[in-house]
């Protein structure tokens, strides 16, 4: 494991060096990021500052999921950035490197890159996450924070798995992937809202097969100390966020038989 | 104990046939049909520990075919293949720990990062100790005169330079078999003839098992002491260059250079194949009439300057080889 993490290390150290070549670029994306998710969040609040508040959500209360959503998935999106590009890495034929290797591919794909510019997406993130915190004025004790911190490793763990599903479709066809960024990205949007806005059906598949809810509104409401309009227990509310590490589980599980499909066609 | 063991291996692979156009496109998305392709239709050999063999085919014959699943990169459809004991596809990474690879068209270094880096994280991933690593580093650095690269991006070296750099990352770990996909490809003579030292003192000192697929044919001609040439997903010649050469052609050349450039040569038993100035090129075959009397008869003949007597090149050898085979598959 200590030499998994040592690798894991040197990877990172060679992907850090490398974007810092380019310190400029760095910057620059970025601050465009910072931006481009800034006027995301001003579009929020203009609507709040219309309509005052949305099936009983007021503006910071929605603050606090959206700023959790920001920062979990700039985590993820920067650290599965690997299985992002999956795609090319298999019509180059790179992949047949990644197996010449004596190391596992999951490992070598997490290492290929952690992209810094998501940082704008992070200082976004935490910014909104504070001034929610703030202005809800929630009271912190250990056990909130714990919440907190396992709510955000559950949701990196969530969106990594995403990313991961969507890498393995890579082995049966490297076309028409885009249809993935419905799950991806639609599961971000999705979650940056609370879940009783939605119909029953759409409920249960953001709880149940693609449980974004389960590391964002269900852990949310109890850090909030607020009751579930849906009617959730609060122990499900903070055993909830487990859910993400499960779909990374499975989603590992999925890649196991995709790379087991790829020996065995070579495509 | 043979190092490496292949036995009746197949490949075929199912290629999934594009409709054309929209609505094809569309409908593949649902339903696609499939056609099979046998890549490798029961090949076998075995290869000694220490034996440089060269490997040779044309394109699509089934040469990387055979080099991924000893790599452990591919699941043959049937047929059973060892390398020193092992099976490559059902311990992937025990029997990598053990194999160096070097594609010539791609190189496995990190684009932006200095050579020395990219070689500190290969070390790093194949676990090799600290002390063993820098001892096998230097002795790298030596032999390929990397001493001025280290320091450089390897997206800033020349194609030769780059190719030193992969032969060295592909020896960090003290691999037992080498796997070298055209490491020539694309060189100036002075990389080729470095890279082709280098692989026969790997070869003799070090005892590394190495299989060379190539399209040069000076690189078998200067370092194989066996060729395999596969055609057709399967193996149609095995043993040394001179064993190959026999078996397609007896067929000798007499090259004579003439005092005069007028004159003409002519023997019943021989062929004029080039007439070119001075200099005619005859084929004759050398179990109708002998050097030596065809020799005697044309300098009996012709006021001659100089001649000689070779073998017809390797590459004719070898297209002929093909030219039979694909003359062979027509119906």
């Amino acid at each position: 494991m200590t030499d998994v993490l040592y690798l894991y290390g040197r990877y990172i150290g060679v992907s850090v060096r490398g974007q810092m070549q380019y310190p400029v670029t760095f910057v620059v994306q970025s601050l465009g990021i910072l931006l481009v998710t800034g006027m995301e969040f001003v579009g929020i609040w203009a609507m709040f500052d219309r309509f005052g508040n949305l099936r009983g959500w007021t503006l910071p209360q929605i603050a606090f999921l959206y700023g959790l959503v920001s920062v979990t998935f700039a985590f993820a999106d920067a650290m599965a950035r690997g299985f992002d590009m999956f795609s090319g890495t298999v019509r180059r034929g790179d992949f047949d490197r990644i197996l010449a290797r004596p190391r596992s591919t999951v490992l070598q794909l997490a290492g290929q890159e952690l992209t810094l510019r998501r940082v704008g997406r992070l200082a976004q993130g935490l910014t909104i996450l504070t001034w929610a915190v703030l202005a809800l004025d929630l009271t912190w004790s250990a056990p909130t924070a714990g919440l907190l911190l396992l709510t955000i490793v559950g949701g990196v763990c969530l969106f990594s798995g995403l990313v991961v599903l969507q890498a393995t479709m890579c082995f049966w066809t490297t076309e028409s992937l885009e249809v993935w960024n419905a799950f991806t990205y639609g599961g971000v949007v999705a979650a940056q809202y609370p879940l009783n806005i939605y119909r029953a059906w759409f409920r249960q598949f953001l709880t149940c097969v693609v449980p974004v809810a389960c590391v964002t509104y269900f852990p949310a409401l109890a850090m909030m100390d607020r009751a579930d309009p849906l009617g959730s227990p609060r122990w499900f509310q903070c055993v909830a966020p487990l859910a993400g590490p499960i779909f990374m589980l499975i989603a590992l599980q999925a890649w196991r038989v995709g790379v087991r499909h790829y020996t065995s066609t070579g495509s | 104990m043979a190092l490496i063991v292949v036995e009746n291996l197949v490949k075929t692979f199912k290629v999934a046939q594009r409709q054309p156009g929209l609505w094809g496109a569309v409908r593949g998305l649902v339903r696609r049909q499939h056609r099979s392709v046998r890549a490798l239709g029961g090949i076998s050999f075995a290869i000694e520990p220490g034996e440089l063999v060269g490997y040779i085919g044309p394109n699509g014959a089934g040469k990387s075919t055979t080099v991924k699943i000893l790599s452990g990169i591919l699941v043959p459809t049937s047929g059973s293949c060892t390398v020193g004991g092992r099976v490559p596809w059902k311990e992937r990474i025990a029997h990598v720990q053990r194999l160096g690879v070097v594609f010539g068209q791609r190189t496995q270094l990190w684009w932006d990062l200095p050579v020395i880096e990219s070689f500190d994280l290969l070390a790093a991933i194949y676990r090799v100790p600290r002390a063993d690593y820098l001892q096998i580093r230097d002795e790298m650095i030596d032999l390929l005169d990397l001493g001025p690269l280290l320091d450089t991006p390897v997206r800033q070296l020349s194609l030769g330079q780059r190719m030193r750099c992969d032969l060295a990352a592909a020896l960090l770990h003290r691999p037992e078999v080498l796997f070298l996909d055209e490491p020539t490809i694309g060189l100036d003579a002075v990389s080729k003839l470095a890279v082709r030292q280098f692989v026969k003192t790997l070869s003799r000192d070090r005892g590394v098992t190495v299989i060379l697929t190539t399209h040069d044919m000076d690189d078998i001609e200067a370092l194989c002491s066996r060729v395999m040439v596969i055609g057709q997903g399967r193996i149609l010649s095995d043993g040394s260059l001179e064993a190959l050469r026999r078996s397609v052609t007896s067929e000798r050349r007499l090259i004579v250079d003439l005092v005069n450039e007028g004159d003409g040569v002519s023997d019943p038993d021989a062929l004029v194949v080039e007439h070119t100035g001075r200099r005619v090129e005859l084929s004759f075959d050398p179990q109708l009439i002998s050097p030596a009397e065809l020799i005697a008869r044309v300098t009996a003949k012709h006021a001659i300057r100089d001649l000689f007597v070779e073998n017809p090149p390797i590459e004719k050898i070898i297209a002929q080889l093909y030219g039979r085979l694909e003359s062979s598959s027509q119906p």
